[in-house]
């Protein structure tokens, strides 16, 4: 009874039928999104990664510095075009408000991006497909991306990180 | 100094009724600024009207956050806990002066932290993740709020205390100050850890530290800031006892269940706290799968069992009192005309099919890549402490101005229609904010068509409508939550003095009948609820990972 005490002898009481069904129903399913989640990293395609590597901005400036200047192939609104080859190491890099370079992929083959923040924290939000994961500082987040669609892909931000964080824009081609 | 209700028949400690009162009224204000902004947002993320400018809008996101997850809630939990430990006890409070030594806390840390936000210093959200910096000010007043609410847990206990200690009650606690006390526990985990995260935060304000690792503290904030939902889940179950019991004399069909699964919430749901880095760099695959689902699915199968044991001790009273015809006839014939049973009702069905079918989804791995921080995720929580802890906690103060205020309440009718505007208004707010969220809206983004930026994104098309039936809900919540400020204002102020049992407008239901003989089942329309919500539940997860299939390929 909510409000006043339980009779005596509440705990013996037997469990009615239905809310053992209930139970048992409820055990089933808890444990099967446990499963879940573990069988998917073994059969299913899209997983987070077991991978960050710790870096500072300087180390990282220099490594996205030296990837720009090894692919570059134009620029675009003052943002580097890069296309790097196929199955190599990507950096992006987010500092307010910018996701830079701009990035041309192809489709079919995987690149290993590395994202990392010079400031404040990010938020990677790949559009239109909807996939989000959160930039940090001084954390190299490594996420091996295979793109499945050609298009014209826009990195947004969804983390707050500041008053300019609306106009925080990327963008990724991903050709035939 | 007691007096005896003549409407609950309990005994009341007058000195404890002024600390009821105080708390709750801070309470109300709370809401009121809370909705305020509420509707400014609402008013700016609609971009038909787009009404503040960027600074404003992330100053009253900040404001909104804070005043309507924080401060309303945890001021009303406070008169909660006073109230459960001693009038459902018939017992004084231990020490009325330390209570209002905690109240005068808490009020400083409420001034303090508004102050902050609109004066500009601290224009960092409700998570405030470093390095954004607010000023001291504004952590110093959060650190005196959360020390005044600490100090109101451990009063909670001394009055537990001393009710056993004078055995004021027979036997074992009462199921809604069991519930409570679980919460309490929660609550004292929880503060512990805001402490561990906030202090460091105020003295790298200060200069004293000179630089604090994001990932650090974005885990251990989230050990405050989610855990601190589980106190208001904790406590607003323990109302849906309290509530089937008071308004139709429904008790939990099996006590013993319902206190096991208590227990569980306080295993199992603290940890929970991780599905909010599940998209993070900062901690490894293992922590992530151990922490959201090995032990968070503990804290699952406790709501799950709560779900069915709230509706079935309502169903298995109504039966008892003769509504046995079919499987629904209990519910057809239960009291709607009592604002408290609809809100309780409502907040049930809102939180469990809304709130608690998209919280499994947030707290998946892989499909938490779906949802992180867009437009779902306050859809999300719009499902569980709006619908469900704010209007459960509404429906309980038309209970509480009454028995504690003595006060009839204004415009009955109205407190009749307010629960179905307000849960109206709010599912369809929380399920257009998920749905936007689905096509990829960011939460928290002051401008979805990115004018002035160098590259920019269209949305799908589709989203205009639900951007309209965005605005239509946010305005219909709004305006529910208005009357219900209204109503309860203008009876505990301007209202009729409550003169006895004649002037109740709502029940206080006498425990059902024993029941005659056991014939079948106690139960089975509720059963029934359950499996349809286990259904939608399962397809919803299904879906969720359907769409998964269709994006790029990452590991």
């Amino acid at each position: 009874m909510s409000a006043i005490p339980p009779k005596e002898g509440w705990y013996y009481t037997k469990i009615a039928k239905e809310e053992k069904i209930w139970i048992g129903l409820a055990l089933v399913v808890c444990l099967g999104l446990f499963a879940t989640m573990i069988l998917w990293h073994v059969y299913g395609k899209q997983n987070p990664s077991f991978t960050t590597y710790k870096t500072n901005v300087h180390e990282f400036n220099a490594l996205y510095d030296a990837f720009v200047e090894k692919y570059k192939v134009g620029e675009e609104h003052g943002f580097a075009v890069v296309k790097p080859d196929p199955n190599t190491d990507v950096f992006m890099r987010a500092q307010i408000w910018r996701w830079e370079p701009v990035l041309i992929l192809k489709k079919g083959e995987s690149y290993r991006f590395h994202l990392a923040s010079t400031d404040f924290l990010h938020g990677f939000s790949l559009q239109p497909i909807n996939m989000n994961f959160m930039v940090y500082p001084n954390h190299d987040y490594v996420l091996t991306f295979t793109p499945t669609e050609a298009g014209e892909y826009k990195v947004i931000c969804n983390e707050f990180c500041g008053v300019g964080h609306h106009l925080m824009v990327g963008k990724i081609v991903v050709e035939e | 100094m007691f007096r005896t209700c003549d409407i609950t028949g309990f005994k009341v400690d007058r000195k404890v009724e002024p600390l009821i009162k105080a708390n709750a009224v801070v309470a109300v204000v709370s809401l009121l600024l809370g909705v305020t902004g509420a509707l400014l947002l609402v008013l700016t993320r609609w971009q038909v009207v787009h009404l503040l400018l960027p600074d404003w809008y992330y100053r009253m996101l900040t404001f909104h956050g804070l005043n309507a997850l924080v401060f309303w809630i945890v001021f009303f939990e406070i008169a909660g806990l006073y109230f459960g430990s001693t009038i459902i006890l018939n017992c004084k409070m231990s020490t009325p002066g330390v209570g209002w030594f905690a109240f005068i806390l808490t009020i400083l840390g409420f001034g303090l932290v508004n102050y902050a936000v609109l004066a500009g210093k601290a224009d960092v959200l409700f998570t405030s993740y470093v390095p954004l910096r607010a000023e001291p000010v504004y952590y110093l007043g959060i650190i005196l709020f959360a020390v005044g609410a600490l100090i109101a847990c451990f009063l909670f206990l001394a009055n537990l205390k001393k009710a056993k200690q004078e055995k004021t009650y027979e036997g074992s606690l009462p199921l809604f100050t069991y519930g409570l006390l679980a919460a309490c526990i929660i609550a004292i985990l929880t503060i512990a850890t805001g402490a561990i995260i906030y202090i460091p935060t105020l003295l790298w304000s200060l200069g004293y530290i000179k630089s604090l690792n994001p990932a650090m503290y974005k885990l251990v904030f989230w050990g405050f800031g989610h855990s601190s939902q589980q106190i208001n889940v904790t406590a607003m179950i323990s109302i849906w006892y309290l509530g089937a019991f008071l308004t139709v004399g429904g008790t939990s069909i099996n006590e013993k269940v319902s206190r096991i699964a208590f227990m569980l919430y306080i295993i199992g749901i603290n940890v929970a706290s991780a599905h909010h880095i599940l998209s993070d760099p900062g901690v490894g695959t293992e922590f992530k799968i151990f922490n959201t689902s090995y032990i968070m699915y503990i804290a699952v199968l406790a709501s799950l069992i709560h779900a069915f044991a709230v509706p079935s001790a309502i169903e298995s009273a109504q039966r008892r009192r003769g509504f046995t015809k079919g499987l629904f006839d209990w519910l057809i014939n239960a009291p709607w005309g009592n604002p408290a049973f609809s809100a309780v009702l409502l907040g049930m069905l809102g939180f469990g099919f809304i709130g608690g079918v998209t919280g499994v989804i947030n707290g998946m791995e892989q499909t938490n890549t779906i949802i992180h921080n867009t437009l779902s995720l306050p859809g999300h929580f719009k499902g569980t402490v709006v619908i469900g802890t704010t209007l459960t906690f509404m429906g309980a103060a038309y209970y509480i101005v009454p028995l504690v205020f003595r006060k009839k309440i204004a415009f009955f009718k109205l407190a009749q229609l307010q629960p179905w505007i307000f849960a109206g208004g709010v599912a369809l707010l929380s399920s257009s904010m998920y749905i936007l969220g689905a096509f990829g809206i960011p939460r928290r983004h002051y401008d979805i068509t990115f004018t002035g930026s160098a590259f920019t994104h269209t949305f799908n098309p589709a989203t205009d409508l639900f951007w309209v039936l965005f605005a239509i809900g946010g305005i219909l919540a709004v305006t529910g939550a208005l009357i219900w400020i209204i109503i309860i204002v203008v009876s505990v102020f301007f209202g009729k003095s409550l003169t006895g049992p004649q002037d109740m407008q709502l029940a206080v239901a006498s425990p059902a009948p024993e029941a005659k003989e056991h014939k079948g089942l106690e139960a089975p329309g509720t059963l029934v609820l359950s499996i349809l919500f286990m259904v939608v539940f399962l397809t919803f997860i299904a879906l969720n990972y359907g769409w998964l299939t269709a994006m790029w390929e990452v590991k």
